[in-house]
């Protein structure tokens, strides 16, 4: 699906055109954008393998989006200020704070949530290592830590520690002390070499 | 207080032209967000006060990092990320580099540019003492045409550039440093990772024969804007670099910094930290 293709809400009175590019060459509205437009927009994106359609503000965050119009309550909002990555995902390939994203900006776009990280009921190296490394505890950090080690993973199969250590360092645990959550990392890398 | 959304707007233009044009019918009216790390912090606590946005990110045009002879030019949309995947900044540009690495963690170093960090005109930004320490030069659009700007006279005080309401930050250009200069940054927060700036410190030293033939020092943190701390270089510039030289650096700067207390340090500390990592950029061997 190409950026820059969009669909407005049937039935808004008040349309925003979310491509104003697009939108200029429309007959009946010269200056796309410019008039206080607003209504909801419809974002077609990808989720977790799905191709969906997102209805909301078009500076609404990605978190809110996902949690309350898809019910993907798996991300969670710590801080909503991008300092402790609970609310991480992986947006186009890269891991991204979602409470940071405006959802206007992921048209086109292929999201992966914690709720994609999984093969049906067989869990994902890093967290089956979470689980028996006792790397979760009250479980807020975990979905953005398990999306944050898989982004490391991704561009580096073989992560020494500082490696981990850095790729990890937006993320915070007031559980853990981090060390078994470091310590999950490890071991799924061994698991899967 | 959150936001009241339905007050915001947000328009993805396909081309740098239709955002131009926006700037041009509306000038003041809209205003760019790039990766969002700094506008939807405020709008989640509820301080966003302008309106009307719209998105850089998808456009093309601001992207890539270009080199030729004389220089290294970096579009406005280049990441903290891609700054540091790019081989040229790394062999010739390492403070940037640097800074890009401890700016917030690979969440937000995905999603920050260059040129945002430049708009929100941060005095604790990361990256301004880097490109003001690498003489970089600023390319500001609009549907006039483009001009080039130096960084160092960029930031007119607090908050204030000297920006056009109908202008965009296109590139950065940076001049290529001589081979064997210093490249000293150092950012003194309270932990590696995510914490905004005490004292940044960002400093280049080209010398000959011990005789300092070009020196750039820039500070953050430490005044209402990034600071270019040309009293200081102009100290330095000409003379043997050595313990006299260095000490009269010393004195210079702590006259030209203006730190203040606040939630993060104190003026104090800022003050003698700069101090201190003057004299760690001065200190032999070079």
């Amino acid at each position: 699906m190409k950026r820059g293709d969009v669909s407005e809400t049937p039935g808004e009175a008040n349309e925003t055109r979310l491509d104003a590019g697009r939108a200029r060459g429309s007959a009946d509205e010269e200056r796309p954008g410019a008039d206080a437009a607003r209504g909801k927009v419809s974002v077609r994106c990808i989720v977790n393998g799905e191709a969906v359609v997102l209805h909301a503000y078009p500076l609404a965050r990605l978190l809110d989006v996902l949690r309350e119009e898809l019910r993907l309550t798996g991300t969670k909002e710590g801080c909503g200020e991008g300092e402790c990555g609970a609310c991480s995902v992986i947006l186009d390939g890269e891991l991204v704070n979602s409470c940071l994203v405006p959802v206007a900006q992921v048209l086109g776009a292929e999201i992966k949530t914690v709720e994609g990280v999984a093969d049906g009921e067989r869990l994902h190296a890093v967290q089956q290592a979470m689980i028996e490394c006792g790397g979760a505890q009250c479980g807020i950090c975990t979905p953005g830590m398990v999306l944050a080690a898989l982004s490391l993973l991704e561009r580096n199969p073989r992560p020494t520690e500082a490696d981990i250590r850095e790729g990890l360092a937006g993320n915070l645990c007031r559980c853990t002390g981090y060390m078994k959550i470091f310590d999950a990392v490890v071991k799924a890398v061994a698991s899967s070499q | 207080m959150r936001a009241y959304l339905p007050a915001y707007e947000l328009v993805v233009t396909r081309t740098l032209e239709d955002a131009l044009a926006l700037l041009r019918d509306e000038p003041g009216a809209w205003r760019p967000l790039a990766g969002g790390t700094d506008l939807m912090v405020l709008l989640e606590a509820g301080r966003l006060e302008h309106r009307k946005f719209f998105s850089v990110r998808q456009l093309a045009e601001l992207r890539g990092i270009e080199e030729s002879d004389g220089h290294v030019t970096i579009g406005a949309l280049t990441t903290y990320t891609e700054v540091q995947r790019s081989r040229v900044l790394a062999r010739e540009f390492p403070m940037l580099v640097r800074a890009a690495g401890e700016t917030g963690g690979v969440a937000i170093q995905n999603r920050g540019t260059l040129g945002g960090n430049i708009a929100n005109a941060s005095p604790a930004a990361d990256s301004p003492p880097a490109l003001l320490a690498y003489g970089a030069e600023v390319e500001l659009v609009s549907s006039r045409g483009s001009r080039w700007v130096a960084y160092a006279d960029f930031h007119t005080g607090y908050k204030q550039t000297l920006m056009q309401p109908d202008e965009l930050i296109a590139r950065v250009r940076l001049p290529r440093p001589r081979e064997g200069a210093r490249h000293f940054y150092r950012k003194v927060g309270t932990r590696r990772a995510q914490a905004i700036s005490k004292v940044c410190f960002a400093g280049l030293a080209e010398l000959d024969g011990g005789v300092v033939r070009e020196v750039r020092i820039a500070l953050g943190s430490v005044a209402p804007v990034v600071l270019r701390c040309r009293r200081t270089e102009a100290l330095l510039r000409g003379r043997r670099l050595d313990a006299e030289s260095a000490g009269a650096a010393l004195e210079e700067i702590a006259k030209e910094i203006a730190p203040i207390d606040d939630v993060r340090s104190t003026a104090r500390y800022r003050a003698r930290v700069a101090r201190n990592l003057l004299a760690e950029f001065l200190a032999p061997p070079f």
